[in-house]
Formats: structure tokens, C-alpha cells, sequence
């Protein structure tokens, strides 16, 4: 990320501050809408609970990305390989678009129970589909002309799966994984709100139903914060390891 | 490396009720170059793939002057460069090398580099060279495993007249001895570059092969031959079309 675009974002975040704090002014009872100064109190003051609430989310949140994206490549290489697999394994990544995942995650806790598990899978859930289908999608709109010089070079089909279409399909998957780094966090919130003992969801739900409002809030922001984090981090990784790109 | 004669008999290509080209037959001879053009849509790219192994023709054989295969021999330029974008200029042009599981070699490619005119831009990546410079990397991958024969579908109709013919010069001079068939839209080029000319008209006209040329390529663009070939090629080219 450029100094320009960073100055841009940080121009957005106080942009945006600055129109709550002037909501606030507008006589909305603070259980309803805390104002950024009550938000950062509540931030200090319930620093450590809400350290050890965010690293479960975070935990949670890493590992579905990790999972997510392995499965997500894992099924992306297994359609390009056969287009009979792609033929079975097509309705099954729609389908895991199809679900509702308000509705499913009710069901993962109950099988999987209050812990991690539950909420890394609704995260996986969640990668899964954007991930297959634009690494899919980059694999299957490689160059013909770079196959066919691969092919009258003598690569075997394995060697140009390695060598041509993983390569020629990373700029696509790039944007798997940025979509995929934004979205994660929904999934792991979702898993919480339904059922946990610990986690930003599992807060703001107690701070909710205790009107807690302010801690509501510093939950929230500590979650786009790291949504955010996570998104810029991808990007720059993405940024380095596809540097020869245009679309990087 | 000893280049073999190509001989092409009764081959055809059609899709469905669609008759692309039927019977068609002519011979590259051994370590010459020969050009093959026609007008657009007459399955001049078709031919060359199908002689390259790209696609498999519906009828005919193709069998060479050994007795030998054609795959595994031959060396391929697209209509672009083709270079991987990921990889540098050195990897793309041992690119055979990472295809196949060989090491490469340093001492070629660092040769090679030289021959095309490109040393000190082994480790840039394409997108940092220009036009004329990513065409002449494309070259030497080329010659990278010294193949005997050559089949190369519009490769210089990107450049620039100047880079163009500068190109063709370094084409002709490094695939001296090889047996090498050029898809081509320019009469210039094909009579500049070739020992003989193909001319594939539509579907029932079959291809010409009597417009054999004299003396050996690159013929200079100003060369009264050349320009008296062209127009004889042009008239040639008007016949398969009519």
C-alpha cells in the first residue's frame, strides 16, 4: 500500500468519526449511540477483557481463512484436473453459497459445540465460496497460446498445471483471497452470536442485552479494525508475491 | 542437428458441415523456410497447429523425410511473444528446461542472450522490455534446445516496419538450416524470408506450392527479385481468393 492510499484511509476513518461524534450531538440517548469519546473509554477501560475476547476471534478467524483457502484451492485444482470431478463438484460449491449461513449456524454449533470448531467453520463456510470460484476461474481462462507452447515443449499435463495455469491463475486468486480476507470475520461474528462463551460476538451480545452500548461499540471497532488489518495485510502480501501482474 | 523434410498428403479439417481445408498436400523441404499465407478465415492457423500436434486434422497424414516424429523436435512462436509474465527473460528462455524437469543452461541462455542482443536484461521480467525486445527473447527461446524444426503463426505482425525487419534479419540469419513454416499476412515478409511460398485458398481450391524463390533469405527489402516475387505473390494471392 502507497503513502497516497494510506493517507486516503486514514482521511475515511476520521471522516467518519468525525460525523458520529457529530450525531451524537443531536440528543440520542448515549444506550442508543455512545459517543467516540465513550467508546474509547470503554476501550481503556475494558482493555483486557477485551484483548482476550478479540484474540478468540482472531483465532478463529485465521484459522477458517487458512482452512477456507486450502479447501477452496484444494477443490479449484480437483475440477480443473477432471471435467467429470467439475461436473459433481460444481453443485456442491454452489450449493455452499446457497446456504444461508444465519440458517447453518445454529445446526454447526449443535454438532460441533460452543467451542472454536463451530465459528472456524462458519469462517470456512464463508471463504469457501469466493475462493474456489475465482481460483477456478483464473485456472480455466489461462492463455491457450501459453498451454500450447508448454504443450510443443513437451509438458506434461501435471507440468502445466505447476508451471502455466497455477501460475497464470494467481492474479485471480489474489482476488479470492482479498474478498476472502474481508469476509472472514462475518463468519467467525455469526458463529459467536449464535452460541459461545468467548469471542467479540459473545461480548457484544452480553454488552447488548446489558445496554452496554459503549462496549457494544468498542467491540465493533476492534473487529473492523481487524478486518481491516487482515485485508491490508493480504493486500500487501498479494502486492509482492504477484508483483509481475498488471492487476496486482 | 539434421533438419527433415515435411510431407503433407491429403490432409483435411472440418468442423461439422464446415470444410475448413480438404486435400491438401505439399512438402517443406529439409532445412528450408517456407512461408504459408491466404486470405483471412482459410485455416492458415489451423494448418500450422495441426502440423505443430496442437489439434488433430479429420483426414491425412503427415510423415517426415526420417521417418521420425514430429513432436519432441520442434520449436513453436505464437502470434505474441508468448514470454510467462512471472518469469524473467532467462527463465522464459529455458522455459523448456522447467517444463520438462531439466536443469537449465546457464552458459546457452547466456549465449543466447548475446546472439539476440539482449545481454544485461536476463533478469528483467517481460513487462520491462519493449515490443521488439520481448520478440527477440521469444527468438531465443526459440533456439534454446536447438530444434531442427520450426513453426512459427504470424510471430513479428505486432512490431513496428523497422523493428519488424530488423527481427526477420535475426530470425533468418539464427534459423539458418532448419526446416521452418511461417504463417504470414505480409507478402514482404514471406518473400524476404522464404525458399518457397504456400498459398492456401478456401475450402475447395486446395494449396498452391509452385512459387519457388531463388537465391538465399534475408533478400534485402530493395532487392529487384523481392519486389518482383511480391507482385507476382499478390497476383497469386488475388487467384486463391477469387
Amino acid at each position: 500500500m502507497n503513502r497516497q492510499a494510506a493517507l486516503r484511509g486514514i482521511i475515511v476513518f476520521i471522516g467518519l468519526l468525525l460525523v458520529w461524534w457529530l450525531i451524537t450531538f443531536m440528543g440520542i440517548p448515549d444506550f442508543l449511540l455512545p459517543s467516540p469519546a465513550a467508546t474509547a473509554k470503554a476501550l481503556w477501560t475494558q482493555r483486557a477483557y477485551l484483548a482476550w475476547n478479540s484474540l478468540t476471534t482472531a483465532s478463529e478467524i485465521v484459522c477458517g481463512l487458512v482452512l477456507g483457502v486450502a479447501l477452496g484451492m484444494a477443490v479449484a485444482l480437483l475440477m480443473i484436473s477432471s471435467p467429470r470431478l467439475q461436473r459433481w463438484l460444481m453443485p456442491l460449491v454452489l450449493t455452499s453459497q446457497a446456504i444461508p449461513v444465519f440458517a447453518i449456524a445454529p445446526l454447526l454449533v449443535l454438532w460441533l459445540g460452543f467451542g472454536m470448531s463451530a465459528k472456524v467453520m462458519m469462517a470456512v463456510l464463508i471463504i469457501f465460496f469466493p475462493v474456489t470460484s475465482s481460483f477456478f476461474d483464473g485456472l480455466r481462462r489461462t492463455n491457450r497460446d501459453y498451454l500450447d507452447l508448454a504443450r510443443t515443449m513437451g509438458a506434461s499435463q501435471g507440468a502445466q498445471l505447476r508451471h502455466v495455469r497455477l501460475m497464470a491463475a494467481l492474479p485471480a486468486l489474489g482476488s479470492g483471497l482479498r474478498m476472502a480476507a474481508a469476509v472472514a470475520p462475518i463468519g467467525a461474528i455469526i458463529g459467536e452470536w449464535v452460541g459461545s462463551s468467548a469471542g467479540l460476538g459473545y461480548v457484544m451480545l452480553n454488552a447488548n442485552a446489558r445496554m452496554q452500548s459503549d462496549v457494544c461499540f468498542a467491540a465493533l471497532f476492534i473487529l473492523v479494525l481487524m478486518t481491516v488489518l487482515l485485508w491490508v495485510t493480504m493486500d500487501m502480501l498479494l502486492r509482492r508475491l504477484i508483483n509481475w501482474s498488471e492487476e496486482h | 542437428m539434421k533438419s527433415p523434410a515435411i510431407h503433407v498428403k491429403d490432409l483435411g479439417l472440418r468442423f461439422g458441415e464446415h470444410v475448413v481445408f480438404d486435400k491438401v498436400s505439399f512438402t517443406l523441404p529439409a532445412g528450408k523456410w517456407v512461408s504459408l499465407l491466404g486470405a483471412s478465415g482459410v485455416g492458415k492457423t489451423s494448418l500450422i497447429r495441426i502440423l505443430a500436434g496442437l489439434m488433430p486434422p479429420t483426414s491425412g497424414t503427415i510423415t517426415t523425410s526420417d521417418g521420425k516424429p514430429i513432436a519432441g523436435r520442434l520449436a513453436w512462436m505464437g502470434q505474441k511473444d508468448l514470454l510467462y509474465p512471472w518469469l524473467t527473460i532467462r527463465n522464459n528462455i529455458a522455459l523448456s528446461a522447467r517444463l520438462t524437469g531439466r536443469r537449465s543452461d546457464h552458459q546457452r541462455v547466456d549465449a543466447l542472450l548475446s546472439q539476440v542482443g539482449l545481454e544485461g536484461y536476463g533478469d528483467q521480467r517481460p513487462a520491462a522490455l519493449s515490443g521488439g525486445m520481448r520478440q527477440r527473447a521469444a527468438l531465443a527461446r526459440t533456439l534454446y534446445d536447438d530444434k531442427p524444426i520450426v513453426m512459427m503463426d504470424e510471430p513479428f505482425s505486432a512490431l513496428d516496419t523497422i523493428t519488424r525487419t530488423r527481427i526477420q534479419a535475426l530470425a533468418a540469419e539464427l534459423l539458418h538450416d532448419r526446416t521452418v513454416l511461417l504463417v504470414t499476412h505480409d507478402p514482404m515478409e514471406a518473400c524476404r524470408l522464404s525458399h518457397q511460398l504456400l498459398v492456401l485458398a478456401s475450402a475447395s481450391g486446395g494449396i498452391d506450392d509452385s512459387h519457388v524463390l531463388e537465391g538465399a533469405p534475408p533478400r534485402a527489402p530493395n532487392d529487384h527479385y523481392l519486389l518482383h516475387s511480391q507482385a507476382q505473390l499478390l497476383q497469386q494471392l488475388v487467384r486463391a481468393n477469387a
